[in-house]
């Protein structure tokens, strides 16, 4: 019998025993990370551990971005968690407000996640790396102590899911477009403890950029990870990012699923068909083509986070925001991932399109996809962001609103002060 | 073991961010976290819960962030266990690695009222629903599981 992706990654880091899903096994970890929000737990029950040491300093890294540059004391304290854990254990990835990045785009970018790894991380959205074809999946904070303490994590081996993905994309479809699609058509929890993995010629063609938005959002429908065999695409991305920022770990491993591999399902779908999509209050499953929601009027528009805050992201959000005014009344907030997103944008005159369309264009940070700071939504208030959440509350008062799309979409709406198609407002 | 409480009845899908909004989240304290608790899902949920009540949901429990806080802030409001048809993957690991109790049952929550009167034995995998006079299964732990919450969660688990 076959293996998929997933189940050989899995496999190759642990003792043998696990080998089909349902089997749990104790996994060996190539990398983990916290941020501020989720590692001040994780380094107060390492000390209640009584443990003195980490596993290993140069396979940790510490990213406090969801609330930085602090926004308020607390957070501050929290913040400085990470700063002291980090000199204490002398941790090489921790990164400091002025290098740090929204930690899903700043780990890729630095090349310190490679294909073939097996990656934890206390946030759920570290299933963002399947997109380099690596098992990495979110965990909660103790996990990520005993991580820090074992260099281990356990793992119930997950069933995978088949999605496949043939025709040619629409203009202004994006990878963004075709998860909201895939999670409108499955549900929040129909992955729910499975691996998602996405293939076909549409995924084959589809630009680094574009599969970290879709890996990233495998946690909307439940999964443990999102991942994509690495292919040409993936080795030009991993080789500059190693290029770059030499990393000490620079070997990698190319795993590819067998032809008799085993799947609780397999999903098609024509890529030609799929419009530009939007997810309504209050869940991400909640989608419709965009064309169905165009009279809606928004308050604010967010353009970042770490499902699309990538340089390419910007780029089209620039290209229909170019010599515009963004519409009276409404706020448009441009969110770079990470440093070099934001230099790169500042070099390539996006940064100066935003402002003078009427925006801010901010430091990197989570900052209001999660109703942190720097956009929070008033009682009321409407937001169209291409963010992954649309909960109740999430990005501020219980009864705001937060309708998920695209960064075209998005910048689109900016323009008109309601959801839009980009085609109305850009060739 | 056994848990007796009140029922405080939810629907499918309630996430971490109604569990505990990320507003809180500048804090790790479970006292504080327990004063918000299911905030964005019932606002008065707080004032009307008792020490060991129980939180009976529908499908896929604890969807949406990674954050701890959500099962810290639970167990800090009193709950002593909480019965759903599914949770959430990360939100189950949260709960059992730091000893909130849990109850995967199918069939139970939707015939269980708001304030009925529940008694949960996790070793016998049933819960008795002393007001409506019934019983439902609930499903049992994998052994693997098993371990780690009579070790008292993770933590404890991996120490030699």
């Amino acid at each position: 019998m076959g293996y998929t992706i997933t189940e050989k990654i899995l496999r190759a880091h642990c003792k043998g025993k696990g080998v089909k899903p349902g089997d749990f096994i104790r996994a060996r970890v190539d990398f983990c990370l916290g941020n501020d929000i989720t590692a001040p737990i994780a380094i107060e029950e390492f000390r209640k551990a009584g443990a003195k040491k980490v596993f290993d300093r140069t396979r940790i890294a510490l990213i406090p971005d969801h609330f930085t540059p602090a926004k308020d004391m607390q957070s501050a304290n929290q913040a400085k968690m990470l700063r002291d854990f980090a000199e204490e254990h002398r941790i090489e990835q921790y990164y400091e407000v002025g290098r740090m990045g929204v930690e899903h785009a700043l780990l890729p970018e630095l090349g310190l996640v490679l294909p073939g790894n097996l990656v934890i991380g206390a946030d759920s959205h570290t299933c963002t790396y399947g997109a380099l074809g690596c098992f990495s999946c979110g965990v909660g904070s103790t996990d990520l102590a005993a991580a820090f303490i074992k260099g281990e994590c356990w793992f119930r081996i997950p069933e995978s899911i088949k999605f496949i993905f043939y025709g040619k994309l629409k203009k202004w479809v994006s990878g963004k477009d075709l998860i909201l699609h895939t999670i409108g058509d499955i549900g929040v929890d129909g992955a729910n403890y499975k691996a998602m993995e996405f293939c076909g010629e549409a995924i084959k063609k589809l630009p680094m950029d574009d599969r970290f938005s879709m890996c990233n959002m495998a946690i909307e429908a439940g999964a443990k990870n999102g991942i994509i065999e690495p292919d040409a695409s993936t080795v030009k991305y991993v080789k500059a990012a190693i290029r770059k920022n030499k990393p000490k770990r620079k070997g990698f491993k190319m795993y590819k699923s067998d032809k008799d591999a085993k799947y609780a399902l397999v999903k098609e779908y024509d890529v030609s068909k799929i419009e530009p999509q939007v997810a309504l209050p209050h869940l991400p499953s909640n989608t419709k083509p965009v064309n169905k929601v165009k009279n809606v009027s928004i308050d604010q528009v967010v353009i970042g986070s770490c499902t699309n805050g990538r340089i390419s992201d910007l780029e089209i959000s620039a290209k229909i925001l170019k010599n515009k005014r963004i519409k009276q009344g409404v706020r448009l907030i441009v969110i770079p991932a990470t440093q070099a997103i934001y230099l790169e944008a500042v070099k390539r005159g996006f940064a100066k399109t935003f402002v003078e369309a009427g925006g801010v264009f901010s430091t990197p940070s989570c900052g209001p996809c999660l109703g942190g700071h720097l956009g929070v939504l008033a009682e009321g208030e409407r937001s169209i962001a291409t963010t992954n959440r649309n909960f109740v509350g999430r990005m501020g008062h219980p009864k705001s609103e937060v309708y998920l799309a695209s960064p075209a979409v998005a910048a689109a709406s900016a323009i008109r002060g309601r959801i839009t198609h980009p085609k109305e407002v850009a060739k | 073991m056994k848990y007796k409480g009140k029922a405080h009845k939810f629907g499918n899908d309630v996430n971490t961010d109604e569990i505990i909004p990320a507003q809180y989240l500048h804090t790790k304290d479970p006292v504080e976290l327990g004063k918000h608790c299911m905030e964005n899902a019932d606002k008065n949920f707080v004032k009307n819960v008792k020490k060991d009540d129980i939180i009976v949901a529908g499908r896929n429990f604890g969807c949406g962030s990674s954050r701890e806080h959500a099962p810290i802030s639970i167990k800090a409001s009193g709950i002593s266990c909480v019965i759903a048809e599914s949770f959430a993957r990360i939100f189950y690991r949260n709960a059992i690695n730091i000893g909130l109790p849990i109850v995967t049952a199918r069939s139970a929550p939707g015939k269980i009222k708001n304030m009925d009167n529940l008694e949960v034995n996790t070793a016998k995998g049933v819960i008795r629903n002393i007001s409506k006079k019934e019983e439902y299964k609930t499903e049992v732990f994998p052994a693997f599981i098993e371990k780690i919450i009579k070790k008292g969660g993770l933590l404890n688990a991996i120490k030699r």
